[in-house]
């Protein structure tokens, strides 16, 4: 049995489907980058994997293990982020906010666990530093700490290198390919589709024709052609 | 001081500053988040609600306002927060629609069927607060009380919940917390406390009790933790200098306290800018 498996998915708003017939599954250790234009449902399925949204049919199997809500997730930055104050060790400890259950503070186990992402994401020195001083990079590893804090399984991220110089995006995603290396299994929506080819396991291609299959496969097909001769010549022009 | 000092033996003084002090105290922890999650306006539009509630309580001339006032305030900030997420009306607009409305229909009522001879002097001390403090009854003091003690206990239980929250609803949603009842949890809290200081500042200068000290406290501290403390001691303080102020010197005191926190306000600014230019 696969992390997840995804079958028959429809994904849309009220009643009108983006996408339909999704078939797709996620096994332990895998990396997928989801791809495809703007507006093609991306971020919709993300937000279905996540239960932030209903599907329209379908379903989505978790297995081996992983609880619905065991997902870790690292979200786009939004507007109220900007200017938030808060340290950085409140935000990683955020993380744990579902493994108290009823329970009303931190425990010390998980006030440990946050010290220990913060450790691999080699954020400890900035600690109590004000989130919104940050550089967008070190925002990004300690959003991914808290995403760590909250499982240790699987990770959503979602255009995680948006906004930030290439220096920085290649460090993000060497620091991505070590957590995989790790064994933790990687959902990445990206608009660089370069990287994904670089880094991911499996491709999920979501246009007119839906592909799913590993990187080789991909490269052999033809919407992967297509997707790869447009992205270079768009490079190029 | 003296004059202040002996201002404290009427009983009506010192109930005036229990009741003063534990409403700036919860409005400014409240704050912190209301001004975060951009639903300020979320407590200038449930205030001319409890406004059109209290006109409505005034004409049917009860005794006990706040059987009429708190219900119906709770009830608006419920349904406001609901529609928020209802795309029909934007937020903004709906707290627009029901904030005038309310100020309009109430001032109507009092104006129609009020048989005071001060019809204006009533409004004017609803919206400013005047006076109202210093008339407070017993029961009006415990109930402040027993609110408070409510208030400041679910939030400091509720804080790291309340933090989450804040900061990514959708992070705590996709971690399977309920944010929807934690929204609504602070759109309650929020009601209750723009009733409670409706009788200190009036329904007008209410907002500036709630976003002041929030953004005084974030000009100056990093993390949320001293924000949310820092906002609660400025609160507190200019209430407390407010009414001492207008007792001495015989100011209205809902107009005092909100001059004293934007006293404090432009003083952290400038800190703030001096922090920046190195100059502390």
């Amino acid at each position: 049995m696969a992390l997840l498996e995804v079958r028959d998915l429809s994904l849309g708003y009220d009643g009108i489907p983006i996408v339909s017939g999704l078939n797709f599954s996620v096994s332990e250790g895998d990396y997928l980058c989801i791809v495809g234009e703007n507006g093609s449902g991306k971020t919709t399925l993300m937000k279905t994997l996540l239960h932030l949204q209903q599907p329209l049919s379908g379903s989505i199997e978790t297995g081996d293990g992983l609880k619905a809500n065991e997902i870790g997730y690292l979200p786009q930055s939004t507007i109220v982020q900007k200017d938030f104050p808060a340290s950085v060790y409140e935000i990683v400890l955020s993380g744990c906010q579902a493994r108290g259950g009823r329970r009303f503070f931190y425990s010390a186990q998980e006030k440990q666990l946050a010290q220990e992402n913060m450790e691999k994401m080699g954020i400890t020195s900035l600690k109590d530093r004000c989130y919104r001083e940050l550089s967008g990079g070190q925002q990004q590893r300690v959003l991914l700490a808290r995403a760590l804090c909250a499982s240790r399984k699987i990770l959503l991220l979602d255009e995680p290198v948006t906004g930030l110089d290439p220096v920085v995006s290649a460090d993000l995603y060497a620091l991505v390919e070590e957590l995989n290396q790790q064994k933790l299994t990687i959902i990445m929506i990206s608009h660089d589709i370069e990287a994904a080819l670089r880094y991911a396991s499996h491709i999920l291609h979501i246009s007119d024709h839906i592909f799913f299959g590993t990187k080789e496969e991909y490269l052999n097909s033809k919407a992967g052609r297509s997707f790869t001769a447009a992205a270079k010549e768009a490079e190029n022009g | 001081m003296d004059k202040f000092f002996a201002y404290l033996n009427y009983p009506f003084v010192r109930y005036a500053l229990i009741v003063g002090i534990l409403v700036a105290l919860c409005s400014s922890l409240l704050g912190v988040t209301l001004v975060l999650k951009r639903f300020s306006y979320i407590g200038d539009g449930l205030s001319h609600v409890a406004f059109g509630a209290m006109a409505v309580a005034a004409v049917l001339n009860l005794t006990n306002r706040m059987i009429i006032v708190l219900p119906v305030t709770v009830l608006c900030a419920v349904w406001l927060l609901k529609g928020s997420a209802n795309t029909k009306i934007k937020g903004d607009a709906a707290i627009g629609m029901v904030s005038v409305s309310a100020l309009a229909f109430g001032y109507l009522l009092l104006n129609v069927f009020s048989k005071s001879a001060n019809i204006s002097g009533d409004v004017c001390s609803t919206l400013f607060g005047s006076t109202s403090i210093l008339t407070l009854t017993k029961w009006e003091v415990w109930l402040c009380i027993v609110l408070s003690v409510l208030v400041v206990s679910v939030f400091i239980l509720f804080y790291n919940k309340i933090f989450a929250v804040t900061f990514d609803e959708n992070f705590s949603r996709a971690a399977g917390v309920n944010a929807d009842l934690y929204n609504m949890m602070i759109a309650v809290i929020t009601a209750v406390i723009i009733v409670l200081a409706m009788n200190l500042v009036g329904s007008l200068l209410i907002s500036a009790l709630i976003i002041f000290p929030a953004l005084s406290a974030m000009r100056l501290f990093g993390s949320f933790k001293k924000v949310t403390i820092a906002s609660a001691v400025f609160s507190v303080a200019a209430a407390f200098c407010g009414m001492a102020v207008s007792i001495i010197a015989g100011t209205p005191v809902g107009s005092t306290i909100v001059a004293a926190d934007a006293l404090v306000f432009m003083v952290c600014c400038a800190v703030s800018y001096a922090r920046k230019g190195r100059l502390l």
